[in-house]
């Protein structure tokens, strides 16, 4: 058991080591443009500097950035659970299908931040337009994936449920959905980093409040470092959200990680023929 | 054997039946006018050139797909859609990757609505039969071919159906699996007196399981000659295969296999 817990944390930090010296290597790199005077403070401030108005400004930034998690994780969820709908029901319905995906293709193809202004005249200045860029910036990814998903299932396999007699919400709840999970987490994960996007085009384009806002009025104030606090922010909360998760699917989809994972079959560990 | 009741109806009838399907411009004859009567706890084999439609028939029997012409009986009723009195095995294991061997015998189960506990009973019983104790709780891709096709086999049992239909259930597997897994599906075929159709490339496999043995032609499918084996009901392996029957048997299906496929 323990040289089993001993192989886990070496197999964390195996893998965690090259980003991690990546990130210092870039931080240094940072580090010495700013301090040899290569590029003027102005413009590009220290890293000591950026990390110290984080920490002096933070009760200000946190608030701003819980604004805009919320917005973002909101018009996430909205746009997982439609997303998922939408892409069930194109499945089922070869009609649905086709009469809505060149309408979901025009949705992805038009530029969000041309149309988040419609948005914040229709709905003012409050949350609801930034949330709904976030779910238009995710849906996309969300449904292409679950229809993807829904459609991996082996034919034999359904043919096989058939034969069993469960009728089609059975076969949904226990063969298909669960078959299309690995597929919806991949298009959830792109999702998220993407409604995070949405949510910050949304602030942009007008608000007096959250990520967005806190790095348009320090572009404005030509506030470097307050800009570069706000953009490190909100990038921790893209990462935040993608790790969760990456960590909701190692919990629910144990198989699939062990799967793709190196082949250490438990089997052999336990000595069975 | 399992003893008829009353009546002497066929486990499987298959009578006149032609399938075509409709590709790009042409119109394919899978299948023309196959008739096939399969007494109950029969072992038939049905072999036969690649892509002849060996398949198809086992989709008939089990309502997967309607014939074009003809009729398909099973336990005396007429097949209209997918029967679910049926046990079906591919060739590919076709298991969920998600549940552990013991429960993807149980979606059998689950999907039927079978008391559970009673469920759970005969799925031990078969992975005791089938030599899968000890491997009740691994996941699909922990298991071996030979170990999936058994989680297969249990899972087409679980709910006791009088006719398996198996298709190329043991094409994937190496030779000496192979041979195992026979012996195994004899076995099993012996203690349950289910009604067996199985499609095999395999002669010696065909002649080693069946009561008798259908061979087929080329597209369009219709039956060329069906052999009875005439070995014992109890088939040691080696024995089996050293049995001059089965030497005739097997060399007079290989020449009408070759007789068939020689022409191109």
């Amino acid at each position: 058991m323990d040289t089993v817990r001993a192989d886990r944390w070496r197999g964390v930090v195996e893998r965690a080591w090259r980003p991690a010296a990546l990130l210092a290597a870039c931080l240094a790199i940072w580090h010495l443009v700013t301090v040899t005077g290569l590029v003027e403070a102005y413009l590009v401030p220290s890293p000591a500097k950026t990390f110290g108005l984080l920490a002096d400004k933070w009760s200000y930034l946190s608030g701003h950035t819980w604004v805009t998690t919320y917005e973002t994780v909101l018009g996430f969820v909205i746009a997982g659970v439609l997303g998922v709908l939408v892409a069930v029901a194109m499945v089922y319905s070869r009609t649905i299908e086709s009469t809505a995906y060149p309408i979901l293709l025009f949705a992805q193809v038009i530029p969000k931040i041309a149309i988040a202004p419609l948005f914040v005249v229709w709905l003012g200045f409050g949350f609801e337009p930034k949330v709904i860029v976030a779910v238009l910036m995710a849906f996309f990814p969300v449904v292409i994936s679950t229809v993807t998903g829904l459609k991996s299932v082996d034919t034999e396999m359904l043919e096989l449920a058939a034969t069993m007699g469960g009728g089609p919400v059975k076969t949904f709840v226990k063969i298909r959905f669960p078959a299309a999970l690995p597929h919806l987490f991949a298009g959830l994960k792109v999702a998220v980093t993407l409604a995070v996007t949405g949510a910050v085009v949304g602030e942009f384009v007008g608000s007096n409040e959250g990520l967005g806002y806190v790095i348009l009025q320090a572009n404005g104030n030509m506030d470097t470092p307050m800009l570069f606090a706000g953009l490190i922010v909100v990038s921790l909360v893209g990462v935040l959200l993608f790790l969760l998760l990456d960590l909701a699917e190692k919990l629910v989809l144990p198989w699939h990680a062990s799967r793709r994972g190196a082949a250490v079959t438990t089997l052999l560990a336990k000595g069975g023929s | 054997m399992s003893v008829t009741s009353g009546t002497t109806t066929s486990a499987v009838e298959i009578s006149d039946v032609s399938v075509r399907f409709q590709s790009k411009r042409t119109e394919v004859t899978a299948i023309q006018q196959v008739s096939l009567d399969v007494a109950p706890g029969e072992f038939v084999s049905i072999v036969g050139p690649s892509g002849c439609g060996k398949s198809t028939l086992l989709k008939l029997v089990s309502g997967l797909l309607t014939p074009s012409s003809g009729s398909v009986s099973l336990l005396g009723e007429q097949v209209r859609g997918p029967r679910h009195d049926i046990g079906f095995v591919f060739q590919r294991a076709a298991l969920l990757e998600w549940r552990s061997a013991r429960r993807n015998i149980l979606l059998q189960a689950e999907m039927r609505g079978m008391d559970s506990a009673e469920a759970g009973r005969r799925a031990d019983e078969l992975i005791e039969m089938t030599g899968l104790s000890g491997f009740e709780s691994a996941l699909p891709h922990e298991l071996s071919g030979g170990m999936q096709q058994r989680v297969a086999l249990c899972r087409a049992l679980l709910h006791q159906p009088r006719v398996l239909l198996m298709d190329e259930p043991f094409g994937a597997l190496d030779a000496l699996t192979r041979e195992q897994m026979n012996v195994e599906l004899h076995r099993v075929w012996r203690e349950t007196g289910t009604t067996v159709l199985l499609v095999t490339h395999s002669i010696a496999e065909s002649v080693y399981l069946a009561n008798r043995v259908v061979v087929l032609t080329r597209r369009p499918a219709v039956v060329q000659e069906v052999i009875e084996v005439g070995l014992p009901a109890e088939r040691d392996y080696s024995t089996t295969m050293a049995r001059p029957e089965f030497a005739s048997a097997a060399a007079h299906i290989r020449d009408l296999l070759g007789a068939v496929t020689g022409h191109d």
